[in-house]
């Protein structure tokens, strides 16, 4: 490659909103019923059925609007936009193309050089389609509409990111402050948040940007990294090749990891989008947006200023433990019952997050309660158990949500401090160890530490160690 | 008539409609769109600068409804506005992607 590139990505993040009910109708959200058991006249597109607008959908958008930096259009209104397809009941979704309820915010996401704003073109409201089940033993497709009019907010950055990492960062930062706000629970993998991501290349230094393609079938961090990386090799490809680049939508292969191109040009792209006549337009008051903002939950900066002054938790514990919704969620419940931050925090940072990457897991995964935890602090606090197995009892409660309590009478895991047992083990121990008295004795340290060692080990580490440090120095001492 | 729609706008237009017209329908077609777009160019002739554009014939905005589930679990009457079904589901010429 003789000349250098630069990648342009822009976004379209579309996030199914944590209402109960769908966005024109009031049939269930819920994942997972049988098929078409939550639907209704309205969202399979009978003749003659009116939807009426959720207000829970329009206050999720303007506060994902407000955390972003949005400004917000005060008179917003639907439109169709017309296409044929199965999933699609109306043959046509409502959305917004006119007046987006939000519009021209931003957010500052941290790259290689430093923090970056990334722009937020328009968030608009609109519904989902139905999901299509190809059948395995007949030529047919059969539709379930329970997804059919499930909120959705889509999210419209500017093109302004120049690299995987970026785009990354960007998805993180916006499904954060969702998450915050309690408006999804954003799980790529269930389909609650989706990217399509749009991408073009040009030699550096160029003004003006190349001709994009749109990837979509994005479900996971990784595979929009994957297909960003494949998809600037391919544009790269074809321009070094003297071949130009199709504008087209391209349906991304993660097992392949190439993508090829979606529709036909026969397959017009004419969404033909005109005003809903069903709908009225909304208005959106100052009061009602002060109304919002007052209701705005503490957001991530807001959680790491308190998290230093209210727990006294350095700089790099509050950043880890706020960097997910859950984690800090579960901090805060812990210590509520506990009352040991620094302890709790140790907890969440070392071996919670030792153990999720040696199951490739997310904070998100994490299914202790945080009354199981609370009850490990309180049991090393009591000197019940000592760290070490604690650690162990910690790995059973990370596992199966156990009470560890139960854990430690079940393995018989007690800390030892019967001094009378503890005093019989160091002096067999000593007596079996000569050379290291004698080393001891001239002034070598470590060979305590060995003893002590040793004992803890006879002990099968259930010793408390600072009893067992005592007994050690005063049975060399005596000596 | 002022507006002429050619053959090939009718036959996008088609397209676009999923709908197969024969030449006599086509015809009859071109002649209701020309006379259709004419109309709108005796509106144009209105002057409407500092007129707000109306999306909707009453002066009501605002309907809401609460976030409260009403509806759903009546599949067996959903499903019988369906043409075919199968396994609860709307069945459908398959679809590839």
């Amino acid at each position: 490659m003789s000349k250098s590139y630069e990648t342009v990505i822009g976004l379209e993040v579309h996030v199914e909103l944590a209402t109960k009910t769908k966005i024109f109708c009031g049939c269930s959200t819920e994942f997972g019923g049988a098929p078409n058991t939550h639907t209704c006249p309205v969202c399979t597109g009978m003749p003659g059925s009116l939807p009426v607008l959720n207000k829970q959908v329009v206050e999720y958008a303007l506060a994902v609007g407000l955390a972003a930096n949005c400004q917000i259009n005060q008179y917003c209104k639907f439109d169709r936009k017309n296409y044929f397809y199965p999933d699609n009941p109306q043959n046509y979704q409502i959305s917004q193309l006119y007046l987006p309820i939000c519009h021209d915010g931003w957010v500052e996401i941290d790259t290689a050089s430093g923090k970056k704003r990334i722009g937020i073109h328009e968030i608009h409201m609109e519904e989902d389609a139905g999901k299509l089940i190809h059948d395995e033993w007949e030529d047919c497709s059969l539709v379930d509409y329970n997804r059919s009019g499930v909120p959705l907010i889509e999210i419209v950055s500017e093109p302004d990111m120049r690299s995987a990492d970026e785009a990354i960062a960007y998805l993180e930062k916006l499904r954060l402050i969702i998450q915050y706000l309690g408006a999804s629970d954003c799980k790529l993998q269930e389909g609650s948040m989706r990217a399509d991501v749009n991408l073009s290349v040009r030699e550096t230094g160029t003004a003006e940007f190349g001709t994009r393609t749109e990837m979509k079938n994005l479900n996971s961090f990784k595979a929009i990294a994957r297909a960003i990386e494949g998809e600037r090799n391919r544009q790269i490809e074809l321009l070094e090749d003297g071949r130009k680049v199709v504008q087209e939508t391209r349906r991304w292969d993660d097992n392949k990891e190439s993508s090829h191109a979606m529709r036909s040009k026969e397959d017009a792209q004419d969404y033909r989008y005109f005003p809903d006549p069903d709908l009225v337009p909304v208005m959106i008051s100052d009061e009602w947006i002060a109304q919002i903002k007052a209701r705005q939950p503490e957001l991530r900066t807001e959680k790491l200023a308190r998290y230093q002054e209210e727990y006294k938790l350095p700089l790099y514990d509050a950043e880890i433990l706020t960097a997910s919704k859950h984690l800090a969620d579960i901090f805060e419940e812990t210590v509520a019952l506990c009352k040991k931050p620094k302890e709790v925090s140790n907890w969440l940072m070392t071996e919670t997050m030792r153990l999720l990457k040696e199951r490739e897991q997310e904070a998100e995964d994490i299914s202790f309660s945080p009354v199981n935890l609370a009850k490990l602090v309180e049991l090393v606090e009591k000197n019940v158990i000592n760290r070490t197995v604690a650690r162990t009892v910690f790995e059973a409660v990370f596992a199966d949500d156990v009470d560890p309590m139960q854990v430690v009478e079940e393995k018989g895991l007690k800390v030892v401090n019967d001094e009378g047992a503890l005093q019989k083990t160091v002096e067999e121990i000593i007596a079996a160890n000569p050379q290291s008295v004698a080393d001891f004795k001239a002034g070598k340290q470590k060979a305590m530490g060995f003893i002590v060692g040793q004992v803890m080990r006879t002990m099968k580490g259930k010793a408390d160690p600072a009893m067992v440090n005592k007994l050690v120095r005063e049975a060399l001492e005596k000596k | 008539m002022a507006n002429i729609i050619s053959d090939e706008t009718i036959e996008y237009v088609g397209i676009l409609a999923k709908l197969e017209l024969s030449e006599e329908e086509k015809e009859t077609a071109k002649r209701d769109m020309g006379r259709m777009l004419d109309y709108i160019d005796q509106l144009n002739e209105l002057d409407t600068s500092g007129i707000e554009p109306m999306s909707h014939v009453f002066p009501v905005n605002n309907v809401f409804r609460e976030d409260v589930v009403t509806q759903g679990d009546d599949r067996e009457n959903m499903l019988r506005n369906a043409p075919e079904q199968k396994d609860g589901a709307f069945k459908v010429p398959k679809t590839v992607e």
